[in-house]
């Protein structure tokens, strides 16, 4: 479930997103399809995707502060983001990941 | 259906908080297997609470917990509670306790579509799984509601998250802050409906007094009263004045209130074990002092005794019952005898009612002196003071340990009703009062009271001495009770008086005497006299009888010779006569 990324180079900045799900909900299907579909759009190729299911590894859910899933985290670049939901909402989806500026800048 | 309820109640389980009066509250503790909500304002101890809950449930039942905090992380938790002698750290690596801290910063969490809180369950269930826990504490859930937009989703959640709980058998604790006229802010009494317990901090003259009450405890009975309650270095304490019956035990053994006068005048030699003693009386009367000789009488046999001193500090009353002849150092160094001196108004009075309780219970003596108890009323209600007396007292029964108070009286008149209401609740009282005469103050002792003992209604003179407390009987003169040196003024009196009144008899015998020589001399002159006249009057009555007699011989002399010369008639020599 792991996008390489494929661009990934010294100069420009590999986005790091993890995705915690809780088992294979329509909530965490369409979550992963919604963040997919936004990255292939803003960040192609910049981008790498974690799919952590919490049902499978309910340790991690205390030690990465999950609360409410789905969670999308941005590790890279820095600082460390958090969204909760099916990222249904693009538009907060873009806000919240700020990539609509990240991807202007470039 | 009624009878389903009914028997629902019949099974209800009851899951131990480990806090004493809490559990005698609930009738056995939280409803097992079942949510409790514990609401209150911040600082009311919620969450010591939920944490004493859950260490108690380890250590003391076996059953582990899990803690998941919503707002101080476990490094804090664990440090607050280090400070209540509490070892989370060893509890977690022991897997016997589980804590998870939820770290919420509100703003941080962007939403965009929907979500649901499968996150918080694994993390709960997790927990679970990993100590096999029993017990769960979330504090505070209404973290929640601060960081999360979609508060219809969060009830909803909550709703799923509670029923989950209790579908796990899980004994749960929830902690709720209290809103406006609400139980809690944000309404989880909604959700949490089997049992509610307000906790309410509140400043009463200046010192805080803490509360607790079970507002709600669905298929149980439950003490509904506010109970005191008070969080110190042993976590929280609950007061109920329930959680000590009438049911004490009355031992018949009696001890030695360390006077043996004092003894003497309760018959049968001291008072009963386990008894409760008041010591009333102005400045000075000699409270502290008797105070002293009982806890003498005690260690000299051998007991351990208690001495809370509110006014003095301990060298102070060393130092000053030597000059009676007590010393009690030598009982301290070997550990019979042990002080504790603070202010009433350091601490409110349930902390005062837990730190002697605490200390009976650490020492466990067999005797206690509170020197004065009046000075509590400077901290309390009159109520108040009762009502924490009466559950010391309660429990000093219970562990059958006499207490001796003494009490302050400011207006001696008034001293019956001075006694923060408590004299009810003493079993023997003893009066001291200070008498004013002839410029001098004296002090007089008396029974005002005795159960279970006959006892002297007699007013006693109490003297302090170079040898301690002596107790002597007064004087009742036709002025009224004396003592003092009154008294020995009016003892002095009475035996010059009686030798006065000896001298007295010994002179009018003497003087009798006399009188009577006196007259025996008259009778004697008299007697005399008499026999004079006697002798006279006889002599004058012989006399006359000898005239007699000679006129009559001669009468016949002459008759005889007119026989001889010439007769005549009868009638010629009467006629003649």
């Amino acid at each position: 479930m792991t996008v390489v990324c494929e661009a990934a180079g010294e100069t420009t900045t590999c986005w790091e997103l993890r995705l915690y799900v809780a088992g294979h909900t329509p909530k965490s299907v369409a979550a992963f399809a919604n963040l997919h579909k936004i990255c292939d759009e803003h960040l192609k190729g910049r981008y790498r995707i974690e799919v952590i299911d919490l049902a499978k590894q309910p340790q991690l859910a205390a030690g990465d502060q999950i609360l409410a899933v789905p969670t999308l985290v941005r590790n890279l670049p820095p600082p460390l983001r958090k969204m909760i939901g099916d990222l249904s909402n693009t538009e907060r989806v873009l806000v919240g990941l700020d990539i609509r500026i990240a991807s202007g800048k470039e | 259906m009624a009878a389903g309820v009914a028997a629902r109640q019949a099974e209800l389980e009851k899951c131990p908080t480990g806090l004493q009066g809490l559990d005698e509250i609930t009738g056995g503790g939280l409803p097992r297997g079942r949510p409790t909500l514990v609401c209150g304002d911040a600082g009311s101890g919620k969450t010591i609470l939920a944490m004493q809950f859950l260490v108690n449930g380890i250590t003391r039942y076996g059953e582990p917990g899990v803690f998941v905090a919503f707002e101080e992380n476990a490094q804090d938790l664990a440090t607050n509670m280090a400070s209540m002698g509490i070892d989370l750290q060893q509890l977690c690596a022991e897997n016997r306790l589980a804590i998870d801290w939820v770290r919420i910063e509100p703003g941080e969490i962007e939403e965009a579509g929907e979500y649901d809180l499968a996150g918080l369950f694994v993390r709960i269930e997790c927990a679970l799984q990993r100590v096999h826990g029993r017990r769960i504490a979330l504090d505070s859930i209404e973290a929640l509601f601060s960081s999360l937009k979609d508060q219809n989703l969060l009830r909803s959640e909550l709703r799923r998250l509670f029923s989950w709980l209790k579908e796990q058998q899980l004994t749960a604790l929830i902690t709720g802050e209290r809103g406006d006229g609400r139980l809690t802010r944000n309404g989880l009494e909604e959700y949490v409906a089997d049992c509610v317990i307000a906790l309410d901090h509140q400043l009463e003259n200046q010192v805080s007094m803490r509360h607790l009450r079970v507002v709600k405890y669905r298929g149980s009975a439950h003490g509904g009263n506010e109970y005191p309650f008070l969080i110190d270095r042993r976590g929280i304490s609950v007061f109920p004045i329930t959680s000590v019956g009438l049911d004490c035990p009355a031992p018949s053994e009696r001890i030695s209130t360390g006077v043996p006068r004092l003894d003497a005048m309760l018959r049968g030699g001291g008072v009963y074990r386990g008894s409760t003693i008041l010591v009333s009386g102005a400045a000075g009367t000699g409270k502290t002092s008797l105070a002293a000789h009982f806890v003498r009488a005690a260690c000299e046999r051998g007991e351990r005794a208690l001495y809370f001193a509110f006014e003095e500090s301990r060298e102070q009353i060393i130092r000053n019952m030597r000059s009676i002849g007590i010393d009690l150092a030598p009982w301290m160094e070997r550990d019979l005898l042990r002080f504790h001196a603070s202010r009433p108004s350091l601490c409110g009075l349930e902390t005062h009612l837990a730190g002697i309780l605490g200390k009976v219970e650490e020492f466990r003596p067999r005797v206690i002196v509170l020197d004065p108890m009046t000075d509590f009323v400077a901290v309390g209600s009159h109520q108040e003071v009762k009502s924490m007396l009466t559950r010391l007292i309660d429990f000093l029964k219970m562990e059958q340990v006499t207490a001796f108070f003494t009490s302050l009286t400011l207006a001696e008149h008034a001293v019956e009703q001075s006694e923060a209401g408590i004299s009810s609740l003493i079993d023997c009282w003893l009066l001291l009062r200070s008498l004013e005469q002839n410029g001098e103050r004296t002090r007089v002792l008396y029974l005002l009271k005795s159960r279970g003992t006959a006892h002297s209604a007699q007013i006693r003179e109490f003297l302090l001495t170079d040898a301690g407390v002596d107790l002597v009987d007064v004087c009742v003169s036709e002025a009224g009770v004396l003592t003092g040196s009154a008294r020995r003024e009016y003892e002095a009196r009475q035996a010059e008086a009686a030798l006065g009144r000896k001298e007295d008899v010994e002179r009018k015998r003497l003087r009798l005497e006399r009188r009577r020589q006196e007259i025996e001399e008259q009778i004697g002159g008299l007697r005399r006299q008499l026999e004079d006249e006697e002798r006279e009057v006889t002599a004058s009555i012989q006399n006359i009888v000898h005239t007699n007699e000679r006129a009559r011989a001669n009468r016949e002399a002459m008759t005889i010779s007119r026989e001889g010369g010439a007769l005549c008639s009868p009638g010629e020599e009467r006629s003649q006569a």
